[in-house]
Parts: structure tokens; sequence; C-alpha cells
């Protein structure tokens, strides 16, 4: 599967609500167990083996502590138009 | 994982917050206002004309999470210190940033004057439906039969009366520009009321009177809910006593939102 | 400059607007409202704000946020409305803010009346709102005075960054005198601290809160500190015939005024009586007070209240001479013929003792 897009959870920033992972639709963000921040939150993190994440960022609109960057690979009609323009 | 430098950053924490922790409960929709409102301040350029006014209540400390000039008004008062700044500096944006405890009972007096003055302030306006900070009493905005730690039988509306509900009463009034009520419960809501919060800040710069966003909120703590469970008890309980939409879109403010 | 027939809560509103005042937010209450009237034209006429509130509540708070901006800023009122201000006084000295309020005292306790009184004695100095701390309160006695003191409060309130009350009861804002306005005054510049905007530098917050013990006590002892300073800078006082005063009457604003007459009409009749009339009640006046308690065989208070001064002028005085009281109350005005009869009788008294 092409790989589409990323997320980059601040950890220490997230307080394990789980509102990203019931959002995702793609069932690629899970708590996780092994570990414990500073806060006493197991925090979401990326299951990134099957590399399923579209960055489609609706993670990161219902984050309620801000915790999430999204990256998406730039869609390849969007990279012609840029080339276009600045060569 | 692929390398970050190939791809785009589509979403990142505002610059209009500061990298503080907040001090709200897990899962609590305050963050996600906040966060709206800095995207929305970033959109526009303004982080650098904005003054935040914040509330008595769980947000106390938004002048500490927004990486804005702040002030801290006494309970229920934002609405007059906010009167105050814009007179003095009527070309910076000034927001109130209000729960339903603070806007909608002790505060009930300067909201509405107000938006009654057509006073160009933009107010956000976050409805739990509870007190929140002092451990989930009744408010006026509790719907019936709510069980809260000041009705722990449940609201009886014949001894407190009906939810207030403070959209439709401000809409009445000719000096409000734009009132709204919106919800956070879910992604697609949340990008809604992105919009509207959006849109009242642009009814403020232009001038067009005061605008107000309702944001249906949760408080998992005091509702006794996970986060996910208090989500879904906004869209099955309090939709239908808050029903969502544009209550009023001035002519001028209806050019802006289209 | 020329002297005008001026009445006082109009002569007060333009040595506002002289001094720099550029917003006033305010609430109609007699016996101040002239203050509010003549203020929403002038204001107006020259672009700066004026705002009728829709309560004293309203008004404090509008103040606060104006406040905030760096500017010179003012309410009025009248007791009952100040009490109803007390939250917001509060919240603005704890965040070190300058403003001016002016109270217009009127008879009470509840409704009262809309008579002269100085009842508020205690609510100005005592605090004005909950918390340790003390604002700085001027107390005119002449329209003059009430002018002159209406700047002073501005250059105090911005020099400390502390709230200054002007403390006058109704029969000065209403009565017309002769007096002079004062030059106007250049606008400070807006102070570093002030929220304007974060452009090109961190965001300035304004907050009284201070969640943590010591941090509050730390706070609590910064203001502290202050009213250390203002109570060795500022305490202000007139005498009359206080060289040989056997007996020293003592009284603020009208009280004070009316007792001057008392003071000569007993140094007519060959009395040696002195009048010291303290015109900020805080800091009070005590050290200056303390000095001629020590030369003095008694002192009289007299008040449009209870006695509330009282308090302070026997903690000066501090057993040094017996204080004795003289006061009418809920908006009855002393006349100078029944203060006298009070000081004939101690001077009496203290001659018997000798």
């Amino acid at each position: 599967m092409a790989l589409k897009g990323t997320v980059v959870i601040d950890q220490e920033r997230c307080k394990g609500c789980q509102l990203c992972t019931l959002a995702c639709p793609q069932n690629v963000l899970l708590l996780d167990a092994d570990l414990l921040n500073a806060k006493g939150y197991h925090p979401a993190r990326l299951e990134e083996s099957h590399n399923f994440c579209t960055g489609c960022a609706v993670c990161a609109v219902i984050c309620p502590d801000a915790c999430i960057t999204v990256f998406r690979q730039p869609s390849p009609r969007r990279v012609e138009r840029t080339e276009a323009i600045y060569g | 994982m692929i390398p970050a430098a190939e791809l785009e950053r589509v979403y990142e924490r505002p610059e209009s917050l500061t990298a503080l922790h907040t001090n709200y409960c897990p899962g609590c929709t305050h963050g996600v206002a906040h966060r709206l409102v800095a995207e929305a301040l970033d959109e526009l350029e303004l982080r650098e004309q904005t003054i935040l006014v914040a509330p008595v209540g769980c947000a106390v400390f938004a002048y500490e999470y927004f990486n804005l000039d702040g002030c801290e008004a006494a309970h229920g008062r934002a609405p007059a210190m906010a009167t105050g700044i814009k007179r003095l500096l009527p070309d910076r944006t000034v927001l109130t940033y209000q729960g339903d405890g603070d806007l909608a009972s002790i505060g009930i007096a300067e909201i509405i004057h107000a938006a009654a003055r057509g006073e160009p302030i933009t107010t956000i306006f976050v409805n739990n439906a509870i007190y929140g900070m002092t451990g989930g009493q009744m408010a006026p905005t509790s719907l019936p039969n709510q069980r809260t730690t000041s009705s722990p039988s449940g609201r009886d509306v014949a001894l407190t009366g009906q939810p207030l509900r403070v959209s439709e009463m401000l809409a009445t009034l000719p000096g409000a520009a734009y009132i709204v009520r919106r919800s956070l419960h879910d992604p697609a809501n949340i990008r809604k009321a992105k919009k509207a919060i959006l849109t009242a800040i642009q009814v403020q710069q232009r001038g067009l009177g005061f605008s107000m966003v309702e944001l249906l909120s949760t408080c998992p703590t005091n509702w006794g809910m996970t986060p996910a469970e208090a989500l879904t008890w906004v869209k099955d309980h309090m939709l239908s006593i808050y029903p969502l939409g544009d209550y009023k879109v001035s002519d001028a403010a209806r050019e802006l939102s289209a | 400059m020329v002297k005008e027939l001026l009445k006082g809560n109009v002569a007060i509103a333009e040595a506002a607007v002289r001094a720099g005042c550029r917003a006033y937010f305010g609430y109609p209450i007699t016996p101040q409202t002239e203050l509010l009237e003549y203020l929403s034209s002038r204001m107006i006429a020259l672009g700066r704000v004026f705002l009728q509130a829709e309560s004293e509540v309203a008004a404090i708070n509008m103040v606060y946020g104006a406040a905030c901006t760096g500017a010179r800023v003012m309410t009025s009122s009248s007791s009952p409305g100040f009490s109803l201000m007390q939250e917001g006084l509060s919240y603005i000295a704890a965040s070190d803010l300058p403003c001016v309020v002016v109270d217009v005292m009127r008879g009470g306790p509840g409704l009262g009346n809309i008579l002269p009184s100085q009842g508020d004695y205690f609510q100005v100095t005592r605090s004005a709102g909950h918390g340790d701390y003390h604002p700085i309160v001027l107390a005119p006695a002449t329209v003059q005075e009430a002018i002159d003191m209406t700047v002073l409060a501005f250059d105090l309130a911005d020099h400390y960054r502390h709230l200054v009350i002007l403390a006058l009861d109704g029969l000065i804002g209403q009565m017309m005198e002769p007096a002079e306005l004062p030059e106007w005054q250049a606008d400070p510049p807006t102070p570093d601290w002030a929220v304007t905007g974060a452009a090109h530098r961190a965001p300035n917050r304004i907050t009284s809160m201070h969640l943590r013990a010591d941090e509050s006590e730390a706070y609590n002892q910064h203001i502290q500190r202050r009213l250390e300073h203002i109570r060795a800078a500022e305490q202000r006082s007139i005498e009359m015939y206080t060289d040989d005063a056997e007996l020293l009457v003592i009284g603020f604003g009208s009280a004070g005024r009316i007792a001057a007459s008392a003071v000569e009409m007993a140094r007519e009749d060959g009395l040696n009586v002195g009048l010291f009339r303290p015109q900020t009640l805080y800091p009070f006046p005590s050290d200056r007070l303390a000095e001629l308690a020590e030369q003095v065989g008694a002192c009289l208070v007299v008040e449009m209240n209870a006695g509330q001064m009282l308090d302070d002028v026997r903690l000066a005085v501090s057993g040094r001479a017996p204080v004795e009281f003289f006061g009418r109350m809920g908006g009855a005005i002393p006349l100078p013929e029944e203060i006298l009869d009070t000081i004939e009788m101690l001077c009496w008294s203290l001659h018997v003792v000798e």
C-alpha cells in the first residue's frame, strides 16, 4: 500500500482521551499501553506497520489538546500545478 | 515511515496557542474550542492585534493558553471588560471566551447589554450545561432532569425553570449581527464551528456589530462519562434542547458567511 | 486662568478631562449624576470615550477593561452604587491597574436618601472590596480642592499603579463655588504592561489570580510594600490654630469645613481650639496627628456618620489624649453652633480637670 500520510503525536501533551483513536477512519491510532507519560496517561500513537494513515487530519480536528501534527504527501495534481507555476 | 521532508505539513498547533499544557480534563472540548479560535486568528493574521478576555470557570487560565495579550475578568463580567478595551482600542480584535455559568447565569446582564449596544466584540460561548470548575453544579443551561451535584435527583423544571437558550434570546436584539450555535461533538461539526468562528471575527473586523458563536461542549468529568460517551450525549440529548443553526445573521454579515 | 462659579460634580468632571481622562463609564445615581451628564457631551465632543453602563457592576468592569489598555480612566458613583462596584475595585487593585473612582457619598444605610453623608468612610478606606489592600483615598472640602485632588488622583494612580478614590460628601458635589480649573495635561505614553495586542513582543497578561499560596502571599507582600511606601509619602492634612491649641477638632470633607467655622467662633470666644483636617483618608495622616496629640489636652472628632474616622484618630492618638466624638447621620448636616456647644463643654471640662 502506498504511503500517503503520517502523524506526529506529542505524547507528553496527550491525555489519552481516545477521541482521536475513535475518530480515525483508518483505525491506525491507538493508546500506547506500554507508555505512561509524565501526567500518568497512556498517550495515543500511530500504528505504522501497514502505512494506512492518509493524513486526513480528522484526528487533529478532534484532538482537544492540539497534540497532533499531520503530514500528507502532496497530491500529484498539486505537484504538477506547483511545477507549472514555479518551474 | 516516510521522511517528513517529503510530506506537506497539513495540520499543526496554531501559533495563537502557547505550548503550555492545559489543565482541562482528558477529552474536554474546551481544548477544541481553544484550538479553533487560535486557528481562526492565525488564518486571519490577527494574533498580534487581538486581546482576549478570559472568564471565571474552567477556562480561567485561557489567557495563559492563548499566545495573545489577555486579561482576566471577574465572574460574568467579560463583556463589560471587553467593552472597556474595545472602546479604547477600536481597531483591535477583542474576544471574550465564556462558559455557560459565567455567561448565562451571573453574567447575563453584561452579555445582553453588550449585544444590545452592538458592541463590536466577539464572544465564544462554551455551553456544556453544567458548572465545571466548581464541581458539576446545575447551570441555567442544564437540561430538564439532568443530574448535577446541586440537582442530585435531576433538574426539576417546576422549581428551577427551563434551560436558558442564550443564542435565541440574543438573536432578538438589533445590535447582534451574528449569533450562531454550533457543536463540537464530531469532526464535521467541529469544522462548521471553525467556519463560524472565522465569520464572527470577520463581523467584528468590519464593525458590523456584536457576534457570538455558541459551542455545545462536553464535561466528561462532571457528567460522569468517558470523553467518547460525552460526545454522544451532546448529540443525543443537547441537540434537541439546543438546536444548531444561525439565529441571527445580519444582511452585512450574510455576505461574509456566504 | 480665572476663577469660575462651578458646581462640585461638574468641576471634578472638567478637571478629569484636563488631567487626560480618556474614558468614563458610569451609571446615574444622585447626588453624583451631574458628573456623568457633563461628561456625556464633553467626552464625545473631544473624541474620547463616554459610555453609560447598564449598572455600576458593568461600569466598574468597563473601567477595569479600559484601564488594562493603559489609558487614564474614571468612573463615579454614590454610596449604594459604590457598594455595587466592590468586586471590580478589588480586581482592579489586585491587577496593579491605575484608575480613579469618585464616590459622592449620600445618606445610608440601605437606599437611605440623597442627602450628604460621610457614611462610606469604612467602605472606601478599609478595602473597597475583598482582600488585603487599601485604595488611596482623597477627601476634598471645597470645590477647588475637589478639582486639585482630581488631578492629583490621576497622577497618584499612574505613579503607584494603584486605585485612587476621591471621596466627597454630596454637599461638595452639589455646591457651587468660585474655583480655578487646571491646565491641560499631555497624555502620558502607553505603559509597557498594557494589553494592546502582542505585536513584536511577548504577550502581556493582566490577572489577579495566584493559585499557589506562596505566589499569592508574595503578591500580597508586593501590595503591602507599595502601601507602606504610600503611607510614608502621601499623608496629607490641613491645620488651623494648632500652635497653641488645647482642644484639637478633627474632621474631613464638609464636616471638617463646618468644624473650621466652629473653631473660628471658639477662637472669637477666646478658647484655644485648633483644627486638623485630613485630606488623605488613606493613608490617614497619623504621623502629624500623633505629634499634635502630644501637645493638646483633648481631641474632638466631627463627622457626618456614627464615628468611622474616629477609629483612625484613636489609633493615631493612641491614648496620648482623650478622644471625643460629635456626629450627625443619615444626611443630617452638623451646624457650626452645635459643634461649638460641644467645643465649649469640652474646654470647660478640660479646665475643671486641671
